[in-house]
């Protein structure tokens, strides 16, 4: 059983790696700071309506590419759309994947865009995926009595 | 004889995650806060704040609307100049949020009397600044670098913001 200031130091270790492998960025400390006594929860909050947003948005996206004739205005939408809103919750890897949706959508070219589309599948599954592992930890910690480090 | 009142700040934005955001950027900042999720809404809001005796319902007054640009149906844009259209609503201080930075847009956007254009994620430090904004607009003397439409009519193409 991980004594508090050992879950601790792994929370500090794991944001850290996020940061640095890319995954994170600043916008996210942001988020965090903006979280206080009087609203425990913000963050798991915004990132919970972040994955429910995205599951929508990535389901459109992959109905958008399997049209007959592909609304190239409308694919670019969703994914401006799914842009905004990881940029907004600093999932920096996943913002930048959609960036190049951008360019295929311009020239019609649905290889791109479907290529596209697999990347940000997978950037936004790495990222869901580390994002709960560091929300399981914070609870961890905060069961163990303990409170969840600030890493600047 | 009244205390100093908060600022009333209307935000507009289509995300609901971005609403969520700047809402708790704004309480957090100590404004008091409306959020709608399109410029129709915004416009409902502020007309509706009008009709009624605004005398009465001060505490209704809209002190700054903050909107994103790239909205459906009516863009930041196309809000901003209905607002600096409008008799009634044009003395209002619009500040602009949107995530692309394209200078021929913020150009178009302060031409048309944006007191402000901020990229997207907005941060705090952006927005602890909008209080001076609402103060500065309140207190607005001519100032001879930065144009601003509803002070004057712009002669010459926008010049970059001091």
């Amino acid at each position: 059983m991980s004594s508090v200031l050992q879950l601790q130091r792994q929370f500090i270790d794991y944001t850290t790696s996020l940061h640095n492998e890319g995954y994170l960025d600043n916008q996210f400390t942001e988020l965090q700071k903006l979280q206080d006594e009087s609203n425990p929860d913000f963050v798991t909050e915004v990132v919970s309506m972040y994955f429910e947003d995205s599951d929508k948005l990535l389901n459109n996206l992959t109905t958008a590419l399997q049209q007959r004739n592909v609304d190239y205005k409308q694919v670019d939408a969703h994914a401006h759309q799914f842009k905004g809103s990881s940029s907004s919750i600093g999932a920096k890897r996943v913002t930048n994947v959609c960036a190049h949706f951008k360019g295929f959508c311009e020239a019609k070219n649905l290889d791109g865009c479907l290529r596209c589309l697999q990347q940000v599948k997978q950037e936004y599954i790495f990222f869901r995926n580390k994002l709960e592992a560091l929300f399981r930890l914070e609870q961890q910690i905060l069961q163990a009595g303990g409170s969840v480090p600030m890493v600047e | 004889m009244e205390a100093a009142k908060e600022l009333h700040v209307l935000a507009v934005d289509d995300s609901n995650i971005d609403r969520k955001l700047i809402e708790k950027l704004l309480k957090v900042s100590s404004f008091k806060v409306t959020v709608v999720d399109s410029g129709s809404r915004a416009l409902e809001y502020l007309r509706l704040d009008d009709d009624t005796c605004s005398s009465r319902f001060d505490d209704l007054k809209v002190n700054l609307i903050i909107t994103d640009y790239s909205m459906p149906g009516m863009t930041g844009y196309e809000l901003l100049k209905k607002i600096k259209n409008s008799s009634t609503l044009k003395e209002i201080p619009v500040v602009i949020m949107s995530s692309e930075n394209i200078l021929t847009r913020i150009d178009r956007c302060l031409e048309e009397g944006a007191e402000d254009y901020l990229l997207k994620p907005v941060k705090l430090s952006d927005v602890t600044r909008l209080k001076d904004t609402i103060l500065n607009t309140k207190n607005r003397l001519p100032r001879s670098c930065h144009m601003n439409a509803s002070m004057s009519p712009p002669v010459s193409p926008a010049p970059k913001l001091c």
